[in-house]
């Protein structure tokens, strides 16, 4: 399995063996939010830009954005994860992913940051 | 927004404890520690410690404290009773027959002197003590009277839930902790807490019992983590100003900025007892705004505050439209506070609306993100202790 890439809003995301990439939301973000109450997916089949806003994700104090890591189609999500949300909490890499996306260019995966670049952006936005 | 933020005097131990912090009013306060529900969950099952040394701590000392504070609260201060805690608007004038409220507050007759001079404080908002400070000031007579900002020579902790009053007087003296358990609701009383002074009262800002306790900065670390360390085995977690936020809005309490503001009609958002305008023997109250107050208080409001309940957990925020069910295009009211509420189990909010769509039951929208989202006209608070509710 192909390690994550990770864009600068906190989404990972993975290109699988089939040619679809997983979608989901950094440990570092879910910790960040903490008291998920609420989230809003995309519906399947949407057309999403890089960067387009593609779902919410609510805790007791604030409602964020979550964002499409790369252009593609949505075809499918986690329809079980807004009932169990303390999922994204307890397997953000694993059953805790958001969306499945087909990427029109899968080289825009290749261009997001790596783990060691996206873990000095955290260190740096923590400080 | 100021350079440089305060600390309170228990700043470092926030940071240390894991607090997450973030300014408040120009203050660096802990939002959380772990977890905003747990926090919230614990002060209603056990008992929560909150520093509450942001809040502005004012006092009001002298011959003529008891009438010049009368003279300018709109609740009656002259007759208070020593230890008597009341909460009270602060209002100035805004032209011929205008007000504007500055703050609500809350106001002590601590102790008087032993020579029988009254010694009050006054309990501020942190995001209105500069201004009220500025407003006492201009209107101090010439002698009689002494007011003081204390903010930063002392602090302020409140201990709140079920098993707070315990907590807190197993640190006391055997006198002492009788005395502080007999205190009644908005009374205060001074006693000697974990070997410290502090001005004790039974007041709080989450719907449970409890007390907050005003101590010499120097006191403040030992007097906090005494609690903490007698606390913690019984449940007590420290809470930072979000469970403190969550709380307040279970308990159907209003903050300034959100359900309060300048221009509010405090009869139509549930707060006219805190406005005394029958006359004293005879004289009618003439508070800064006091003819402005009569006229709100002799019509019929247009908006009134409602709790508002949803079914699922996503919140309105301040500021959401309050619409007819079905009908987007027609504005009712507006969210004036609102978060998911961990007691309740679900979203609930506070709003202002049309007095036409405030009855108990009455369903309507609240725009979420565009998103109209049922909810359920409910009487406030929405959580009283010892009751059940389900």
């Amino acid at each position: 399995m192909a390690t994550p890439k990770f864009a600068k809003t906190h989404e990972w995301i993975r290109l699988e063996d089939d040619g679809l990439a997983t979608v989901g939301i950094s440990s570092y973000a879910v910790e960040a939010l903490t008291d998920l109450v609420f989230m809003q997916l995309p519906k399947v089949g949407r057309q999403v830009k890089a960067g387009e806003s593609i779902g919410e994700i609510e805790s007791v104090k604030a409602v964020s954005d979550f964002y499409a890591p790369v252009s593609g189609e949505v075809v499918e999500v986690n329809a079980s994860l807004p009932n169990q949300l303390e999922t994204l909490g307890n397997d953000p890499y694993g059953s805790g992913w958001l969306v499945r996306i087909r990427p029109a260019d899968p080289a825009e995966i290749d261009a997001l940051l790596d783990q060691a670049a996206y873990d000095a952006l955290v260190k740096s936005q923590a400080h | 927004m100021p350079d440089t933020l305060l600390e309170t005097p228990l700043c470092s131990w926030h940071s240390a404890h894991g607090g997450r912090m973030v300014d408040f009013a120009g203050w660096q306060m802990p939002v959380q520690y772990a977890s905003i529900v747990e926090e919230h969950l614990a002060t209603r099952q056990a008992a929560g410690l909150f520093d509450v040394s942001h809040m502005g701590r004012l006092s009001v000392r002298g011959p003529s404290a008891l009438s010049w504070l009368e003279s300018l609260l709109t609740r009656r201060v002259a007759d208070l009773a020593v230890g008597q805690v009341r909460y009270t608007l602060v209002t100035s004038d805004e032209g011929p027959g205008g007000v504007s409220i500055l703050d609500d507050a809350l106001v002590a007759r601590d102790s008087d002197a032993t020579d029988g001079t009254p010694r009050l404080s006054l309990v501020v908002n942190a995001s209105n003590r500069s201004r009220v400070v500025t407003w006492l000031e201009s209107r101090l007579p010439n002698a009689g009277v002494t007011l003081t900002d204390h903010t930063l020579e002392t602090a302020m902790i409140a201990a709140q839930g079920p098993r707070a009053i315990e907590i807190v007087t197993g640190l006391c003296s055997a006198e002492d902790a009788e005395r502080i358990m007999s205190l009644k609701n908005y009374r205060s009383t001074s006693a000697t807490v974990a070997r410290r002074s502090a001005a004790v009262s039974r007041t709080g800002y989450t719907g449970e019992d409890g007390v907050e306790l005003v101590v010499a900065t120097a006191d403040a670390v030992p007097v906090w983590e005494a609690i903490h360390a007698a606390g913690s085995p019984h449940g007590l977690t420290a809470c930072g100003l979000g469970a403190r936020d969550t709380l307040r809005l279970e308990a159907g309490m209003p903050l300034y900025g959100h359900e309060l503001a300048a221009k509010s009609d405090p009869f139509a958002i549930g707060l006219g007892f805190a406005v005394n305008l029958a006359a004293v023997n005879g004289s009618p109250r003439s508070f800064p705004g006091a003819a402005a107050m009569r006229l709100m208080e002799a019509a019929m409001p247009d908006k009134v505050r409602v709790g508002l309940v949803f079914d699922g957990k996503r919140a309105a925020r301040e500021g959401a439209a309050v619409v007819l069910p079905g009908d987007v295009a027609t504005t009712v009211g507006t969210v004036s506070s609102g978060s998911y509420c961990p007691t309740l189990g679900t979203a609930a909010a506070m709003a202002l609306v049309d007095r036409s769509v405030a009855a108990e039951g009455t369903p309507l929208d609240v725009l979420i993100r565009e998103r109209p989202c049922p909810a359920r006209v409910t009487p406030l608070p929405f959580y009283r202790r010892g009751a059940t509710r389900s």
